[in-house]
């Protein structure tokens, strides 16, 4: 825990934001170039949203200013005047606060000890809340919350905890405040309150910078807006000349940089082979539909839209309370992986390192693992069948570069993910559900693995893709469903334009 | 993307190396004994390797467990309290029974008491090392409660068959040594080649990633807890059987060095990574270095400081190598 002194905010001018004006902000992560060139200045007392699609940049800019991440490059100004940031601290010093989706308070302290966390008042060192109270009542009436300074933020509902990362900021100088999706995780009530809470923030000359995937809210409550795409700045304006149907054109359209496969129409009278009716798990609600044998049926929606969380409650990972999911018109149990398994279904999480693959083991061994009792006698594991079908399934996703024994970490990412292919297609599924299929992983490997899907299909398996990136997903797929706030909310065929999809994924 | 050529030219992987990592420890071992024989008159004798086998007995047993322990992510803490009751169950069912209806008693109870700890863990999800503290203090009760605080024996005219676990048996070594390279060897095979085995190194190595290849991670948890239970009432036979009795207060302590044994020998706390052998050779560098110490009349005082730095070093080496091998 870094509880650091700070200093007097000397750049501050008591009472009035900055003016901030970013030039040439860029950020590369390895291959991937994440912002470029981003040059925008937004005004003091302003509310501000910055808008576009998944991994357009928009948190990444965000977290620049905040000094979660930074820049490879440009600079920020205040007021006319450089700053450098290079930490969180930097930020703060000069009035800027970030307020993270994860906020970042420490649950089993009181909110009073939160809001001043590190820069309690004291004498010597003895802690002197009375004057640290008194401070607190002050904020609350700035701000009009209503929060009991004894309570223990781990005890609060989400809205609150969030109104405790405001004041924690304000008390800390701040008179930027950057909000990444604030509104996301609030229900109504909460919702409507922090809206009101930005408005007065704003009126009394705090700037503020919102993040967020919700148009018709953002267009409601900002002054103007900067739309990026694929990290490029597009445009900065007024959002009073802005409609939700202006933004989605301007959002959408980023660079592709893979050649879309060609794929083969499924069959005429192909039976339907994947099921799922009426899903309902704490993620997603009433999630029904069908994939047809040789069909490619792709997901998308906007990053928590519930498509992945989709694809594990299918698989029986999350628990599902309602519905239930037919192969082949045969029900299966549900909230059983095994079940799933058995039943023909395969599942290349989103998360190589997290979900899919035991890094300390070689990329054999995880390939392996969902089949392993296919090749044993008497609970040994048959070596020699073992090594023959795994060399097998290596050569058809062409996995290169694992040596015998070597943890799978050791691999390149494009080179994993043909392994988290592998371990799913050593026996051929009915139903195989691909999340992220690509992510963080090079050209090559992304041209390879799309024709790896698209071949499954023309071989008969029903394929289910999730992926945040839209061109993918509708250069891939048959038909698109179209996932908001846990819902499958629109079914687009393979025609469907970029402007439709989005705008279904991002409006009410 | 302007990066497209870049990106084309295949990644380079990395070389798998022959790394100091790997042997190193068994380079270690190697050189005390090296030490050992030129310093001293009596290090490399059969009797002297006799004893040391017999030494190494008990933590040997409950190392090769707690290796499967570590390895699927878990620890076992509650593993020389089981071997205390079982024991002594085993002595009062000898009592009762005859001295084979002791033994076979003593290895249920003690398989019984680690499928106990097993589900305890599993079902509750406490975190392993103070669920398993809060079960080894409850069986060390039970201890109490069972025997009255008292030590208790066999018969008299049983003693003799009792101290079966001591007679020389194969190459001379004893019977309890031999139980123990035994287990070692059959664990090392279940852990290296069985299906069961390498769901053991996924569940420890990533638990989401098994958890979704349909592997049944409490399940496995709990088979691990059972067979470190099994280990844990051969490890008190043998003690109880060289004692020629049994107590409440049985090898306390001991489950952490045969912690220390396994990580010495280069198995990673972390989990998921590790293999039996690297035990074996984490029981023996312990044992040797005992062994030295009485050989070479040095005080045994400093033994622990030696062995504690060891251990310091061997889990600072795998902090920093395992770091190295996943980024």
């Amino acid at each position: 825990m870094a509880i650091q002194q700070l200093a007097t905010p000397e750049h501050v001018h008591p009472g009035r934001a900055p003016e901030i004006s970013v030039a040439g902000i860029g950020k590369r992560y390895g291959s991937s170039t994440v912002l470029q060139g981003v040059t925008l200045s937004i005004a003091p007392g302003e509310i501000h949203g910055i808008m576009g699609e998944n991994g357009a940049g928009k948190s990444t800019l965000l977290k620049i200013l905040g000094g979660a991440i930074v820049a490879d490059s440009g600079t920020v100004a205040l007021d006319g005047r450089t700053v450098r940031i290079t930490a969180p601290r930097d930020s703060i010093s000069n009035g800027i606060s970030l307020i993270s989706q994860e906020l970042a308070l420490i649950p089993g302290l009181s909110v009073l000890e939160n809001v001043f966390l590190g820069r309690w008042s004291n004498t010597g060192s003895l802690l002197r809340s009375r004057k640290d109270a008194a401070h607190f009542a002050r904020l609350l009436e700035e701000t009009g919350f209503t929060l009991d300074p004894r309570a223990i933020v781990g005890t609060l509902p989400i809205g609150q905890a969030q109104q405790v990362e405001i004041l924690k900021a304000l008390a800390r100088g701040a008179k930027v405040l950057c909000m990444d999706e604030p509104t996301a995780v609030l229900n109504e009530a909460e919702k409507a309150q922090l809206l009101q809470v930005i408005r007065k923030l704003a009126s009394s000359g705090t700037t503020v910078i919102l993040v967020s995937h919700y148009l018709e809210e953002v267009l409601g409550l900002v002054d103007r807006v900067t739309v990026l795409r694929d990290g490029r700045h597009i445009v900065t304006e007024d959002a009073a000349g802005h409609t939700p149907e202006s933004l989605v054109g301007l959002m959408v359209g980023r660079e592709v940089d893979f050649v879309i496969p060609e794929i083969p129409p499924v069959p005429a009278g192909a039976k339907t082979v994947f099921e799922a009716v009426g899903l309902t798990s704490t993620k997603v609600k009433d999630v029904s539909f069908t994939v047809r044998q040789g069909e490619i049926l792709g997901l998308a929606g906007l990053v928590g839209s519930g498509r992945s969380e989709a694809l594990l409650a299918a698989f029986g990972a999350d628990r599902i309370t309602a519905g239930h999911v037919e192969i082949n018109g045969r029900r299966i149990r549900g909230n059983s992986i095994r079940e799933a398994i058995k039943a023909g279904i395969g599942l290349v999480p989103e998360s190589r390192k997290e979900q899919g693959l035991v890094m300390s083991r070689p990329a054999s061994e995880n390939i392996a693992l969902p089949t392993l009792s296919d090749r044993s006698l008497g609970g040994l594991v048959r070596v020699g069948r073992e090594k023959t079908a795994v060399a097998g399934i290596t050569r058809s996703v062409d996995l290169r570069g694992a040596r015998k024994g070597a943890p799978i970490a050791n691999l390149s990412g494009g080179n994993q993910q043909k392994a988290l292919f592998a371990k799913w297609l050593l026996n051929p599924p009915a139903v195989l559900m691909v999340d992220e299929p690509t992510r963080g992983v090079d050209i090559a490997a992304k041209a390879l693995i799309h024709g790896l899907i698209v071949e499954l299909a023309a071989r008969g398996t029903a394929v289910i893709v999730v992926s945040s990136e839209l061109e993918e997903v509708i250069g891939l797929s048959h038909r698109i469903h179209v996932m908001r706030q846990g819902r499958i909310v629109a079914e687009f065929d393979r025609n469907a334009s970029r402007d439709e999809v989005m705008t279904s994924a991002f409006m009410k | 993307m302007t990066t497209a050529s870049a990106a084309v030219s295949a990644p380079a992987e990395k070389k798998f190396k022959f790394n100091v990592r790997d042997f190193g420890i068994v380079f270690g071992l190697i050189a005390i004994m090296l030490f050992l024989t030129l310093n001293t008159g009596t290090f490399l004798t059969d009797r002297n390797f006799i004893n040391l086998f017999d030494q190494a007995a008990i933590v040997g047993l409950l190392a090769a467990a707690a290796t499967l322990c570590i390895i699927s992510g878990v620890f076992d803490l509650s593993s020389t309290a089981s071997l205390a009751v079982s024991a002594i169950a085993g002595v009062m069912i000898t009592q009762h029974f005859g001295v084979a209806a002791g033994f076979i008693g003593a290895l249920l109870v003690g398989a019984a008491l680690g499928t106990l700890t097993g589900l305890i863990v599993v079902s509750t999800k406490v975190n392993s090392f103070i669920g398993t503290l809060a079960v080894s203090i409850i069986y060390r009760g039970l201890a109490i409660v069972i025997t009255g605080g008292a030590i208790v024996a066999p018969l008299p005219e049983q003693l003799f068959a009792f101290q079966t676990w001591t007679w020389p048996s194969l190459f001379g070594l004893t019977a309890g040594s031999v139980l123990m390279l035994a287990m070692t060897i059959v664990l090392g095979i279940v852990l290296w080649r069985t299906t069961f085995g390498r769901r053991i190194y996924a569940v420890g190595g990533n638990l989401e990633a098994a958890r979704l290849s349909g592997i049944r991670t409490g399940s496995i948890h709990v088979a691990v807890y059972a067979i470190s239970g099994l280990c844990s009432a051969m490890a008190g036979m043998i003690l109880a059987s060289r004692a020629g009795s049994a107590q409440p207060a049985m090898a306390i302590g001991v489950e952490l060095t045969a912690i220390a044994a396994v990580v010495i020998g280069g198995t990673s706390i972390l989990g998921g990574q590790g293999a039996m052998w690297r035990a074996f050779v984490g029981v023996m560098i312990l044992t040797v270095i005992s062994n030295g110490f009485n050989l070479l009349h040095w005080d045994t005082t400093y033994q622990q400081v030696v062995t504690g730095v060891l251990i310091l070093v061997a889990v600072a080496a795998d902090g920093l190598f395992f770091r190295k091998a996943v980024r």
